[in-house]
């Protein structure tokens, strides 16, 4: 194994993305504009235009639903591929996201998280891509553009292992946008990391003469739903063994579904997903310093969802502050749904309240967190719940 | 059954059968007919892809194939797009596409699933110019979901949506000339064809793999149960949508059109003989009928003159 010496570059999540494919050595590449994800797939045409990769066929397709459409036909005939979307692109393919994973294809896409419109937004939130939640698609957030890289690279091993989809998740332009530094990893490391893909099946053997999605009827439909589940279940223990390994190949360990963050004897914690648990993560250090005893939890991986890894941390903690940049109309925060129901059944019950936050791109500060910080002590002192729910920035 | 070599060699369509005994269409079924021929020229080296139609249940259900080629079922609207991403998969394996002995990337797909909800992806197929082969199999209507109307539904035809009553039948518009729409994307092939002449479908299947590019075959392809029509009568039906100029047989290759019918010399029969065994057109007055008739004939003449212009 050759030592692995990081290549530094200052790229935007969106580039980090693009070369994380590059390095991936994907083959299909079909995409369809839309801010804030564009520049993902006009790097990678760039790499095209420059002969910086071979046999990466792009297929410049005319709708999201196409795309989806392009890399499930490729995929299915055996290639490595990968597409990118936002919004309302990943709106547009929700039919083609069930058959991505219903066909057990092992697509990887970057979803620039954006909120939907009307009105219309470019900016950041999580709603998108977690309405996409029961597609069958694994979902990685990624916190900084490291790890976009590292996501995207990781999501194909963990895709191809158990032969599901996988979306790597950054948010609208606080990463898309946002130039930093990026450790990238030599292409012949990464490629000891990330062996060439063997398909399930592939559409050019041609000695059987098979078909693939060929209906089902009631005797059998059933049991691919199982199998599919199984493979989810199956893809956690992967994820944490590919997370592992990454780690021990590259230094950045990912062998945690979720990542706390100085949660050592903590009265309570912020929970959340995405770009803005590095702002969590510094309030948490500024609180610390003031005298809060106050850590992080953050989600890396919401599909599959790590019950257990919740529920050994959940057991041991008194309140949960559940930061949502998202929303289930008629329910509440979508993160905050998914972690109650995880816990209802195993008896670790903290305090758990749901902050709604940021919609629509809206700013989410370091100050921000101290007041939920001091809102969280206030309740957590009379021992019950102000709201369940806050829509904590609305203009009063 | 082996068939003799002497025989074989008298036939003039490929004697090998790569579509099995047992699929599910209807008695008379064109779609059924085509599948077939398709098989027949192209053979099993072939990825199809079908998008939901009655093609799907004709294909055979979990675990079975009726063809003798490899087969991904997708969504209504992606035949085009699908066809892209292997076409693409294909390429960048290092496969030959096309040609005399390349992989070829067939997609399969009603009228409804063309000139409808798919007709988005079916011209980014077109435009982007990807190797592969887009037969839409024309049966005027959505048969798998139950007989509901199409683009390519012809003016004055019941369907269970546009349904012909005591006092009026709803079907008012012509059908969707797709092969226009196509050919208005100067693709390198484009072709109609029937299932009545399989000599003339078979001779543009394998035209269409020789030539480089996208290529798109309308073939008629007649649905007794759809249409109302006997079954044995599947076959005179077609033959005498081309007789009648109703549905002509032509071709246009890089910017050339080429009527090729058995009667291009004669006058089109009258529309009555097209109409006349199918319970569809049961709704039809004198003068829809007449509608109906001069449409047919300025689209002939129409086509006539491309034909003798662009020839
Ligand atoms: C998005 C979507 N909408 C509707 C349907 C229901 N549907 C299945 S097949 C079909 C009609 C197919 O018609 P056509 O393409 O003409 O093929 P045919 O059934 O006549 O062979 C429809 C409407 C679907 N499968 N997907
Ligand atoms: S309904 Fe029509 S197209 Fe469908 S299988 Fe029957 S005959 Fe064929």
């Amino acid at each position: 194994m050759a030592e692995y010496k990081p290549i530094r570059k200052v790229v935007s999540g969106n580039y980090a993305a693009a070369y994380a494919a590059k390095h991936a050595r994907v083959q299909v590449v079909a995409a369809y504009p839309i801010t804030p994800q564009t520049s993902i797939i006009e790097k990678i045409a760039e790499f095209i235009a420059n002969g910086e990769v071979e046999n990466l066929q792009y297929v410049p397709v005319e709708s999201e639903h196409s795309a989806m459409a392009a890399c499930i036909g490729a995929s299915a005939a055996g290639a490595r591929v990968f597409t990118a979307t936002a919004a309302q692109g990943l709106a547009l393919m929700h039919e083609m996201l069930h058959w991505a994973s219903g066909a057990r294809l092992p697509i990887v896409m970057v979803n620039a998280n954006r909120a939907l419109a009307p009105p219309w937004s470019v900016w950041d939130e999580q709603t998108d891509s977690l309405a996409q939640r029961d597609t069958g698609w694994m979902q990685f957030y990624a916190e900084n553009n490291q790890e976009v890289y590292d996501g995207v690279l990781m999501a194909f091993k963990v895709a191809e292992t158990v032969n599901l989809p996988a979306m790597v998740i950054e948010s609208a332009f606080i990463l898309s946008h946002t130039y930093d530094v990026v450790e990238m990893i030599p292409q012949e490391l990464v490629d000891e990391f990330l062996p060439p893909r063997e398909p399930l099946y592939d559409l050019t053997d041609f000695e059987k003469s098979f078909s693939v999605g060929a209906l089902a009827t009631p005797a059998d439909y059933y049991e691919f739903r199982y199998k599919e589940q199984k493979a989810m279940e199956e893809a956690k223990e992967v994820i944490r063994e590919v997370g592992k390994e990454f780690g021990e190949r590259f230094g950045r360990d990912y062998s945690g579904m979720i990542e706390p963050y100085r949660v050592e004897d903590a009265d309570f914690v912020f929970m959340g997903m995405g770009s803005l648990m590095g702002t969590v993560k510094q309030a948490v250090d500024i609180l610390r310093d003031e005298g809060y005893r106050v850590g992080a939890l953050k989600v890396r991986w919401f599909r599959p969802f790590p019950k257990e890894e919740l529920y050994e941390f959940a057991k041991e903690v008194g309140g949960i502050a559940v930061i949502d940049r998202n929303y289930s109309f008629g329910m509440e925060g979508i993160l905050f749904t998914e972690a109650k129901g995880a816990l209802y059944n195993t008896g670790a019950r903290p305090l758990m309240k749901d902050y709604i936050v940021g919609l629509g791109g809206r700013d989410f500060t370091v100050n921000d967190v101290r007041k939920i910080a001091e809102n969280m002590k206030t309740i957590m002192g009379k021992g019950e719940l102000d709201v369940e729910v806050d829509w904590y920035h609305l203009k009063r | 059954m082996e068939i003799p070599e002497n025989v074989k060699k008298r036939l003039s369509i490929p004697a090998e059968e790569h579509f099995y005994a047992g699929h599910t269409a209807c008695q008379g079924c064109g779609a059924a007919l085509g599948l077939r021929y398709v098989l027949k020229a192209y053979g099993k080296k072939t990825i199809f892809t079908i998008p939901a139609c009655c093609s799907t249940i004709i294909a055979g259900a979990w675990p079975y194939n009726t063809l003798d080629a490899n087969l991904f079922h997708t969504a209504f609207a992606t035949t085009g797009a699908v066809m892209g991403g292997i076409e693409a998969a294909l390429k960048a394996r290092g496969f030959k596409v096309k040609g005399e002995d390349g992989v070829m990337v067939v997609g399969w797909a009603g009228d409804g699933g063309t000139a409808d909800i798919g007709l988005q992806a079916l011209s980014g197929f077109l435009e982007r110019g990807h190797d592969a082969v887009y037969i839409m199999y024309d049966n005027e209507a959505y048969m798998n979901t139950g007989i509901q109307r199409s683009g390519s539904t012809p003016y004055g035809a019941w369907t269970t949506n546009t349904p012909g009553g005591k006092k009026h039948f709803l079907e008012k518009r012509h059908k969707k000339k797709v092969i226009d729409i196509v050919i208005a994307h100067e693709v390198p092939y484009a072709a109609t064809a029937s299932v009545a002449y399989p000599e003339d479908f078979i001779r543009k299947l394998k035209k269409a793999r020789k030539i480089p590019g996208p290529s798109f075959i309308q073939l008629f392809a007649p649905c007794p149960t759809g249409w109302r029509s006997p079954t044995d009568k599947s076959i005179e039906i077609a033959r005498l949508a081309v007789q009648t100029a109703y549905f002509p047989l032509f071709e246009y290759e890089n910017g050339k059109y080429r009527i090729n019918m058995p009667s291009t010399k004669k006058e089109p029969k009258p529309i009555e003989e097209f109409l006349k065994y199918q319970g569809r057109f049961k709704y039809m007055t004198k003068e829809d009928i007449e509608v109906l008739q001069e449409w047919v004939l300025h689209e002939w003449e129409k086509l006539k003159k491309l034909a003798e212009v662009f020839g």
